[in-house]
């Protein structure tokens, strides 16, 4: 184990010493975006540290909007896709393939990729954005879905299907509501990656609060590139927590009958 | 009337059903007897098209059932509608929902998707779960309910089917004797009032006894007895179930109806 793991350590070009010498560079990077707060002019620095508040929150609403359109879309097709991959509901091994493989496509190319060609195709903006997360997420959500799915009692399914109910009907009321609360607390945790997600993809011009970071980056703004990452350090801790206590809401729910 | 002719279904090697054939005729309350995995449960999968047959053919009146697809098998499984030993409800929806389940046929998919059912639906559903005293229950969570009751959500929800025919799966295999006779009581009351013929799976024989017009004795798949109940004899009986035939014929598991003689006392559906 050890062996392989240094073997994998020497392929994969770790090198311990280059870690040493750059963390020191990595830490001065972190003093360096300091803002300069004085004690005696403390809430003067402090409005001039975040002089652009007001469009850096309206960047991030973009941003947010975002991942939030994005993963309702996503899972929607996940929704759709997920019965179709699952082996116990979908008979035929030709549509179950299809459905497996195009989630596996929609999950294994990663967002930035999507948002760089959907950028080309559509420009700068949100759109980019949306879809490049929409797909990811209908490829991550409709892969968890369908092992979700996989796993219900069949016994309310075949009580659906020995009484002359069609596909879409047996869904509905055999398979939907055991399913649906797990469904609700995938979609949550994944709208909170989501929003991380959105803000890497505006570095792309995919719209959102992305675009402004990694022009301050570029541009050396140091004091900008901290309030920025503080802004939306924030919101993902803001995210977490309310997607969390929804979460738990949920569960309660039905564990409590 | 339901013809089955040489219906045969193999799970790989195993012959589950080995060359079936069987007349029944309309009205008739079936009892179908025998050990576990004699292939009754197959029996039945394969009537209501669960499952397809390896060969032979089923029929119903002209229409032959084997060869039926898409939504022409859809009306088939509505006009044959199945009781099963788990009861197979749908735990985290009401019991009216699931009642409702066996009016899909009726009702468009769309409305049905939305739930949007028809005041018409509704009375027929509340009246079907009124027969078997359920209808106070009707806004609970079937989950909820015990076992004796679901299998009567159950029942309902197949009456409400308008079927021509019953299947029951072992309807008793998972109650206590009270619920046992309940059940069994609806399933001849449905017989006998509404003139719907019931092909039932029992594994006590006392019980297939006391409320079938006829037997039908499987072993190993096959048919080995055909006849009025008086005719099965403890010598045919005992060929059937072999060592297990004591347990069967004296278990608490048997019900009787009541009072010998079924006397119809039942308001309309």
């Amino acid at each position: 184990m050890l062996v392989l793991t240094l073997l994998s350590g020497r392929v994969g070009e770790v090198d311990l010493a280059k870690l040493w010498t750059g963390l020191p560079r990595f830490a001065s990077y972190f003093y360096d975006i300091l803002p300069r707060l004085r004690s005696e002019t403390f809430i003067a620095d402090l409005s001039e540290w975040f002089w652009n508040l007001d469009g850096w929150l309206a960047l991030l609403l973009d941003t947010l909007l975002v991942a939030y359109v994005g993963t309702l879309a996503g899972a929607m097709a996940g929704f759709v896709l997920c019965f179709l991959a699952s082996a116990n509901l979908t008979r035929s091994a030709g549509v179950r393939f299809a459905a497996r493989r195009a989630l596996e496509f929609c999950r294994t190319v990663p967002e930035i990729v999507f948002a760089l060609m959907f950028v080309y195709a559509f420009g700068f903006g949100p759109l980019p954005g949306v879809l490049a997360i929409a797909i990811h997420t209908a490829g991550a959500l409709g892969k968890q879905f369908a092992e979700v799915v996989e796993n219900v009692d069949m016994n309310p399914v075949e009580g659906m299907v020995a009484s002359g109910a069609n596909y879409g009907e047996t869904i509905r009321f055999g398979v939907v509501p055991q399913v649906l609360s797990n469904f609700v607390s995938y979609s949550l945790l994944r709208f909170e990656i989501n929003v991380r997600g959105a803000t890497v993809l505006g570095f792309v011009g995919a719209g959102g609060i992305g675009k402004e970071l990694i022009s301050a980056i570029r541009q050396f703004y140091y004091a900008d590139v901290s309030a920025i990452l503080l802004i939306v350090i924030a919101t993902v801790f803001l995210i977490d927590w309310l997607t969390e206590l929804l979460r738990h809401r949920l569960l309660s729910l039905e564990s409590g009958g | 009337m339901l013809r089955l002719d040489g219906v045969v279904k193999s799970f790989g090697n195993k012959r589950a059903v080995d060359g079936v054939s069987l007349d029944v005729p309309d009205g008739q309350l079936v009892g179908v007897i025998g050990r576990s995995g004699a292939g009754k449960s197959t029996l039945l999968r394969l009537i209501n098209r669960l499952s397809d047959p390896t060969a032979g053919r089923i029929h119903c009146d002209d229409v032959e059932i084997t060869a039926l697809r898409g939504r022409a098998l859809r009306h088939w499984r509505a006009r044959c509608a199945m009781i099963f030993q788990q009861f197979n409800l749908a735990g985290r929806l009401d019991v009216l929902t699931n009642v409702m389940m066996g009016r899909l046929n009726h009702v468009g998919t769309v409305s049905a998707l939305l739930k949007l059912w028809s005041e018409n639906d509704r009375a027929i559903a509340l009246s079907a779960l009124d027969q078997f005293d359920m209808a106070a229950m009707a806004a609970q969570r079937a989950d909820t309910l015990s076992g004796g009751q679901q299998q009567r959500v159950a029942i309902a929800r197949a009456l409400v089917q308008e079927p021509d025919l019953i299947l029951a799966d072992e309807p008793i295999a998972s109650l206590d004797p009270r619920n046992t006779k309940i059940v069994m009581d609806a399933l001849l009351r449905i017989n006998k009032h509404f003139g719907i013929t019931v092909v039932c799976n029992l594994h006590s024989l006392d019980t297939a006894r006391a409320y079938c017009d006829r037997l039908v004795g499987m072993a190993q798949g096959r048919i080995v007895f055909d006849g009025a109940p008086e005719n099965l004899t403890d010598v045919v009986a005992r060929e059937l179930y072999g060592l297990d035939a004591g347990e069967v014929m004296d278990t608490a598991g048997t019900a009787l109806p009541a009072d010998g003689r079924y006397r119809p006392s039942l308001a309309i559906a």
